[in-house]
């Protein structure tokens, strides 16, 4: 019962932990959809170099473990002259990390988009604006909803990882709490419900995404 | 960067690569296990299981790491750092790799079930002759994916003080004041690492293609 005072008692922290992973998520999504949605068009449009030399990088991002890329990132950016407080470099981190995935993601849902509706497109005379925004995207975020899902759980989990480099966010919340009450299993089961908390809050975002595709595609 | 400094990273490398094949060796098992367990709807297993899988699905790995580490003390578990590591990352493989192997199972054609049920082969013969030499040939992808998932986890074993490749560069960097090149010496490791499985997997598919000369999508 004491453990369960102690997370009352101490509910700034884990507001605080809880609101500065929920910022450097959304604001990290905010970034990369648009971000990997544009390296998904430069996959399938750009010129030969171009889109292999993006391949390239996307696929040497998927291979680095997240925390090794904060760690770069965080170290790094210093060498360079950016001096970066730990929530900025771990936001860079986490949008550069996520973009690689959601390019990839994007890429093919693209390519699942059917040819005959991007045809009819070219046949309308659409401008390549008008196809990708009125006839591709609309598709991709129905169709790709629970693959793009899962991905913003994976950003939610990997944004823990931030706490070694000192942000303050939920695990470090539920860290510091612990190590400062002696109280180890309240903390970490605080944490961990807020956690499914947005993950089901994910979920059912996505639940909703498959409705609309019901009433639109049967 | 020195040699000794380098030494030590590769040190690192080792207890890396070894804390991931033990992982590997114990939840790809168990993660069929809860698969096949969560196959036959025993009532109550199935949603205790359920609700797990979806626990870790939900939960960071470092998160994990952490309740284990100090959690379990409490309930008169005492456990070193190795296997603290060693649970956590197979706990988290067993759950998604259990996520694998359910839907394996699940769209594992009926026919093919009802035909070894006719010619009266044991439940278990059914298994082992059947079901699993094939969804393990048609899985092999996703589940090489899930291993280089897992050894993207490793790093953050650290925060419990197991000195793997992250620990190892970390504390390079500390003694010299220059954290950058062990971390991109750590980065390089792991790429390497990564890159091999992956080739080892396309090896495997080529080898099953020559074989059988068709693998089930």
């Amino acid at each position: 019962m004491s453990g369960l005072l102690v997370v009352w008692e101490s509910r700034d922290v884990f507001l605080w932990g809880a609101a500065n992973t929920l910022s450097l998520v959304l604001s990290c999504l905010l970034l990369s959809i648009p971000l990997g949605i544009l390296s998904a068009i430069v996959l399938t449009e750009a010129t030969a170099p171009l889109r292999r030399l993006l391949a390239e990088v996307v696929d040497l991002l998927r291979c680095v473990p997240f925390l090794l890329l904060a760690y770069v990132i965080y170290y790094g950016l210093p060498e360079i002259g950016l001096r970066l407080d730990p929530w900025w470099a771990g936001l860079v981190s986490l949008t550069v990390y996520t973009t690689a995935y959601l390019a990839e993601i994007f890429r093919a849902a693209f390519l699942a988009v059917a040819r005959d509706n991007i045809e009819a497109a070219h046949a309308f005379g659409l401008s390549r604006l008008l196809l990708y925004r009125r006839i591709i995207l609309p598709q991709v975020a129905i169709m790709a909803a629970p693959v793009i899902g899962n991905q913003v759980i994976t950003t939610i989990r990997d944004s823990a990882l931030l706490m070694i480099i000192t942000v303050q966010e939920l695990t470090f919340a539920a860290n510091f709490v612990s190590a400062n009450h002696f109280t180890p299993f309240a903390p970490f089961a605080a944490a961990i419900s807020l956690y499914l908390l947005m993950s089901f809050a994910v979920e059912e975002g996505v639940r909703r995404m498959e409705r609309i595709r019901t009433v639109r595609y049967g | 960067m020195t040699w000794p400094a380098l030494r030590t990273i590769l040190d690192g490398a080792v207890v890396t690569a070894a804390l991931a094949a033990v992982s590997i060796l114990l939840s790809l098992p168990l993660g069929l296990l809860l698969a096949l367990l969560r196959w036959r709807r025993i009532p109550m297993v199935a949603g205790v299981l359920a609700a797990f899988v979806s626990v870790v699905r939900a939960t960071p790995f470092v998160t994990l790491v952490l309740f284990v580490f100090f959690i379990l003390p409490s309930a008169g578990l005492e456990l070193e750092p190795v296997p603290a590591a060693i649970l956590a990352l197979t706990l988290n493989t067993a759950a998604f790799s259990s996520e694998i192997w359910r839907s394996a199972l699940q769209t594992f054609p009926r026919d093919q079930l009802e035909a070894a049920t006719a010619f009266g082969l044991s439940e278990r013969a059914t298994f082992t002759r059947i079901v699993f030499p094939q969804i393990w040939r048609a899985n092999l992808g996703p589940l090489v994916s899930e291993v280089t998932i897992l050894l993207k986890c490793t790093p953050a074993v650290a925060v419990i003080g197991v000195v793997e490749i992250t620990r190892a560069a970390g504390r390079v960097g500390a003694e010299t004041y220059e954290p950058l090149p062990p971390f991109l010496v750590a980065t390089l490791i792991y790429t390497a690492l990564i890159a091999t499985l992956v080739r080892g997997q396309r090896v495997v598919e080529r080898r099953i293609a020559r074989r059988f000369g068709w693998v089930r999508p």
